[in-house]
Parts: C-alpha cells; structure tokens; sequence
C-alpha cells in the first residue's frame, strides 16, 4: 500500500471513529433529555421512618458545625458526611453532577435565595412535608413559604438562617465611614472596592438605582425590565473601573480587605467576623435604605439515599437552642423567633445584634436574593431572566 | 481426570509447549495479530476515554438551553457559537487569554534559554545536578499553594512592597492586575520551557561548534547558525507545554487576577457552574482547542516532532 492511500485510510478511520462516537454522545444526551421531562409525582410522607444511619449535607462552611451537629448524630445515629461549598454556583453544580437530583449521594443541601429556584425549575429537588418539621409553625412569617422556595404552594425545603450583604469598611483608610450604598459607586474610592463574583450582584445594583433614581420605577430588584435592567448595568459598567477585584469566594475578598488591596466591600457579616477577629480594623454598616440579603433554605435532594435523616436533619436545626447556636457560629440571624433567648444565653446581646427582635415591617427593607425569572407577576413576562443576568454579568467583569 | 483418559497423550509439560510454539507460529504467520493484541488495549482508552471526551464536547457546542429550565435541548443550533463571534466581551476576553498565553511563552524562553543551555554546557555535573534539582524543586509542591503564595507576595502589604518601601521606593500596586497574572503564569510553567530547551541543548555534539569556530564563526555567529537551529525543536516543544497550560488556566486568573482578567476558562467554568450552560460553554471551550489544532500544525512544520 503506498505512503498516500495509508494516510488517507488513517484519515477515513479517524473520520468514522469520531462520527461514531458523535451519534453515541447524540444517542446518550438524548435518552437522559426523555427521561428528565418525565414528570414524577411524588409523594409526601406522612411521617419519618426510622434514619437510615447517614447523611450527606452539601452546605455552607459550618452549616453542620459540630457543636450542634455531633448530639444530632448521637440522638439519631445519621452520621454526617459533609460537602462545604464556596459558592452558590458551586452548589448547584454539585447537585447537578451525576445526572442531577443530587446524583443519588447527596441528600440536602442548604441553598441560598440564588440558587434554591434554579435547583426548583431544573427538577434537582423535590417537595418537602413542612408539617413533619414541628418549629416551622414558629417561623417568622415570611420565612415560612418564601418565594425562593415555595413555589405554587409548594415547598422544597425548610428555611434555616438569613442575613444581609453589608457594606464593609477599613476604618483606617476610609474616613469618614460611609453611610450609603453610593460608597461603592462614587469614584472616590477608586482601587480600593472589591465586589462578588456573582450575577445576583446585578440586584445591588437596582436596588441602589430603586432609591437613587426613583423615575425608573424599580420596585423589586430582581424583577427589572429591559429599561430598568439596561440602567443598572451601565452603573455597573462604570463600577467595574472602580474595582479592585471581584470576589469568587469571600476568603478571597477576605484576604485583599487583610493585605491592604481593598478596604470598601461588598461582603457578609461573617466575614466582618473573621477579619475582626484577626484584628483588621474594619467595620459593617447596614444602610438606613436596607440591603439585599440571603436567605437559605436546607433543600431536600430528589435522589436522596437518606430521606429519613434529611427530614430529622430539618426538624433538628430549626429548632430554638440549635437555631442559635449556629447564628452564633455563623455570624447570621434564625429564622425561629423563639431562638431568641437561648441567643442572649450564649452571648448577652446578641439578639438585638442580630436583629432577631426587629419588627415584622424590619424583613420589608432586606430584599432577598431569589432567581430572577421572566415572570414577574404583571402577567407580561418581560422581565429579564437569569441568563440574561448571567450573560450581562460576564460582559460586566469580562 | 483428564489425564488419566488421555493415557497415551503427551504429558502436561509436553502439551503447554506445543501450545506455546503454535502461538508464536501464529504470531509469526500473521504479524499483524501480534500488534491488533498490543495495541488494543491503548487504543480503545484512546478512543473512549480522550477521543470520546473531545467529541462529546464538540457535539453538545451544538446544543442550548432551555433559560427556564437550565435543561439542555437537543437540537442543532450555531446560535453559541455565533454569540461567540457577535458578542464582543467573547472576543475581548479570548485574544486576552491567547495575548497572554503568548507573551508567557516568550518570557519563558528568555528566561529558560540561558538557564538550560548553562546547564547543560557550561555547568560541572555536581551543580548541574544542583540546578535540576532547584528547577524542579517548585513542582514538589502544589501548583495552588505556590499561587497562593504569590498573591502574598504581590499583595499591597506584602512583602514585594515592603522591600520597596525599605528601599525607599513606592508600591509596585502589582496586585489584582493582568502583570501580576503575567508574573506568575511566568513563574509556575517555567519548568517546563526549562527541561525540553536542556534535553535539546545538551544533544549538541561539540565537534560542531569546535568545527563552527573551525571555520571562522564568532560566538554570535555559531550561536544564530548552529546552536539555535539544533535547540529550536527544543524550544517549540516547551513552548506547546507553556502555550497550552497558560491557555486552559482559569485558577491563576481567578486568584491573582483582578477586575478585566477573566480568562477562556473562567467564563466556561461560570457558565457550567452558574446556570448549567454547558452547550455554551463547550463551544467556547472549543477556541482553545482550534488555536492549539493551529499551533501544533505550525510546530510540525519548524520540526518540533522531528528528534536531533
């Protein structure tokens, strides 16, 4: 066979290998899209089964801390296998590998506002009986069917704790202290701002514009049309020649506030925690407007190998004394009214700090994350859903 | 029982070495037999495992995605790939990561070349052996760990700024910006640019720069017409390892860079991770994989696969 026809059969080889293996993949990806819009009706238990002796929690670092988390192992036998997650997307991620629902290996995961709707409309979680979780009935009321995960009446989870995305200041560096979200806009500080890697950022954004330019009209920062959602991002196009860096994970940010590269953030009170605690002088401000917040939710995976202790697992952190002690550990507020008290037992005070005893008209000034969609409830579903937040955000920060 | 049937068989012994003999008449008879049972085995993980990696990703390029749902659809569509051409952060963001993916590889064969070629020619083998072990030394220990140890480095109270300051000078300001991810790209492949320059410099024979000088060749002169040449494969091969590791990184961009640093890969990993866009994501990860298609033909044809 000569040198030239050799080649070509290599070539031809290749060519039919490849398109083999193209219609396998085809063929895969296919079968997988049938059975994902298969609809499955599930049932809700009616009561809890003995557990199952384990129980793997995808979760914000310390969500399962062992303070609290070692006399749940011993009064259930559930032992805990946990996964920390750094990020919102991580988490979704997470679920969504090994064919979704949690792949069959993870049983809950504690959600934030921002990814608890995409896990909702993706089909990786499913419902949950609140009526097997006693302390839900104590909830205050707007933690009881939250829009970020109860939907049509449905619940896909319980919620657990919340807090607020505070503005973060080096006291040294930034004199006077501000006072409002405009801090993180104003030229000023130029350099010195580090801001979340995150698309749900956008709603910082509007719900800075929802107050400094009232004529647009926003009422709800994750709910933007076209015109109002085109303001916002050019605000945080001109932001972006102001930042410093965009966090990925809140360590990251942590440490440039700690080493002098930031000293303006956008960040969480957790984090005001631990740079206080290694004595950056630093200081978080609430404006007097409110802010975004997160709240989260332990949401139940569809393919849970532990559905037993999932549900013991929620029954158990809501109620009071573990409720605060993981505020405490944490650095975020219950969800549970009735943690109040056991919160002042362990530190006198911290109630009041964490807002616990607010008024109910408190909860209206923390807009919660939630996954923007395109309905936003005027029936005209033109608000602008979360991939084009996603794309935006890319074109922001890229 | 068998042997007690078979009485007047040969014995056991017998019997496995006729079998072994027609196998290797066999082997013999048919030569290709030999190579399809060698070869089949790499082969077929070739295929599946490698082959199959890259075509599933190149297929699902094709795909969208449902934006209510974040379920794929499998339907053929070029609307990815058109968003990529359309779109000009896409663009931005890809000719920022082939700019620096390129002006790594240059830095490294700077700084690799002497390097290399005092080690391999100049260098007594105890401090050779020194300098290979120092080279090597960094890939000990993890390739996140060294970054972590830049950004404390480059950091605005870090120590590059502290020397500065003692000196009397001002901050270098390094931090968080495209030079800080320039230096450290430089820094963590530099390895790699060094041991393949070495390996090519150190198989000059010496006769030939004796018979360089021999005929009337200065040092610049042997240099540009005999040892360059003989060290390019050399150098292209290095700069494949430097060009295609810089190309595919997202960890460094993330942690060092700062606003405007996003890399190919930062964007593919947001688009898995953040809404499961994985057919937009496929199709932006298939620029690197053209842009190297490119790199390599053009390295075949300077002789980078060709041995000394």
């Amino acid at each position: 066979m000569s040198q030239a026809r050799k080649r070509y059969l290599a070539w031809a080889a290749a060519a039919a290998l490849t398109g083999a293996l193209a219609v396998a993949a085809a063929g895969c990806g296919g079968s997988s899209g049938k059975s994902a819009s298969k609809t499955t009706t599930s049932n809700l238990p009616s009561s809890i089964g003995p557990g199952e002796g384990a129980l793997n929690l995808i979760e914000w670092p310390f969500y399962s801390d062992p303070s609290f988390a070692n006399k749940f192992e011993q009064q259930t036998g559930c032992k805990i296998h946990r996964k920390d997650a750094g990020s919102s997307n991580q988490m979704v991620a997470l679920m969504r590998a090994g064919g979704g629902g949690g792949g069959g290996q993870w049983d809950l995961v504690s959600a934030s506002g921002d990814a608890s709707l995409r896990l909702i409309k993706g089909g990786d979680v499913k419902p949950v009986n609140v009526k097997l979780i006693p302390s839900w009935n104590d909830f205050i009321p707007i933690f009881k069917s939250p829009a970020h995960n109860t939907v049509d009446g449905v619940h896909y989870g319980v919620s657990v704790q919340w807090g607020p995305n505070v503005l973060l200041y080096n006291t040294k560096k930034i004199k006077p202290g501000p006072t409002s979200w405009a801090a993180l806009y104003d030229p000023k500080y130029k350099g010195q701002i580090t801001i979340p890697n995150n698309p749900i950022q956008i709603a910082d954004g509007a719900f800075y514009l929802e107050h400094s330019q009232p004529n647009l009209g926003i009422k709800d920062p994750y709910e933007l049309n076209k015109k109002q959602f085109d303001a916002t991002i050019a605000l945080l196009k001109n932001q972006r020649k102001l930042v410093k860096l965009y966090w990925n994970y809140d360590t990251d940010g942590r440490a440039a506030l700690a080493n002098g590269d930031a000293s303006l953030a956008a960040i969480w009170p957790v984090d005001t925690l631990a740079l206080q605690a290694k004595k950056v002088p630093v200081k978080e401000v609430i404006p007097s407007v409110g802010a975004t917040g997160w709240a989260d939710t332990w949401m139940l995976a569809k393919k849970a190998p532990h559905p037993n202790c999932a549900y013991k697992w929620m029954k158990y952190v809501t109620t009071p004394p573990v409720e605060a002690k993981q505020a405490l550990v944490f650095g975020e507020t219950p969800v549970n009214p009735k943690a109040c008290p056991f919160m002042d037992k362990i530190q006198a005070g911290s109630c009041a700090k964490y807002h616990l005893n607010e008024p109910l008209g408190y909860y209206n000034t923390i807009k919660f994350w939630k996954t923007p969609i395109a309905d936003c409830g005027n029936g005209k579903h033109d608000c602008m859903d979360y991939n084009q937040w996603q794309t935006a955000w890319t074109q922001v920060t890229g | 029982m068998a042997e007690v049937a078979e009485a007047g068989a040969p014995p056991r012994s017998a019997r496995l070495r006729i079998a072994r003999l027609r196998v290797s008449a066999a082997f013999w008879r048919w030569p290709w037999l030999k190579l399809t049972l060698l070869l089949a085995a790499p082969v077929a993980a070739f295929a599946v495992v490698y082959l199959g990696a890259l075509t599933s990703l190149f297929v699902s390029s094709f795909w969208e995605v449902d934006s209510f749902t974040g379920k794929i659809i499998h339907t053929w569509t070029l609307s990815n790939f058109s968003t990529l051409i359309h779109e000009k952060v896409y663009r931005d963001i890809a000719l920022r990561t082939l700019w620096m993916a390129a002006a790594v590889t240059l830095t490294d064969i700077v700084l690799a070349f002497p390097l290399a070629y005092f080690m391999a020619r100049i260098a007594a083998p105890r401090l050779r052996a020194a300098l290979f072990v120092m080279v090597l030394l960094p890939l000990w220990s993890s390739y996140l760990v060294r970054i972590y140890a830049w950004r404390t480095i480059l950091a605005k109270d870090g120590v590059l700024n502290w020397v500065l300051n003692g000196l009397g000078l001002p901050d270098a300001g390094l931090a968080y910006t495209n030079t800080a991810m320039w230096i450290v790209f430089s820094y963590v492949w530099l390895p790699f640019m060094v041991l393949p320059v070495y390996a090519a410099l150190e198989r000059i024979p010496d006769n030939y720069l004796e018979a360089s000088s021999d005929l009337g060749a200065r040092s610049w002169r042997t240099f540009r017409r005999v040892i360059l040449p003989l060290a390019l494969p050399g150098i292209v091969a290095g700069s494949i390892f430097t060009f295609s590791l810089t190309l595919g990184d997202f960890i460094t961009p993330a942690l060092v860079g700062g606003a405007g640093s996003q890399f190919i890969g930062n964007v593919v990993e947001e688009y898995i991770g953040i809404n499961g866009n994985v057919p937009f994501a496929a199709a932006f990860a298939t620029v690197p994989v053209i842009v190297m298609a490119i790199y390599l033909v053009v390295a075949r044809r300077v002789g980078a696969f060709e041995a000394v």
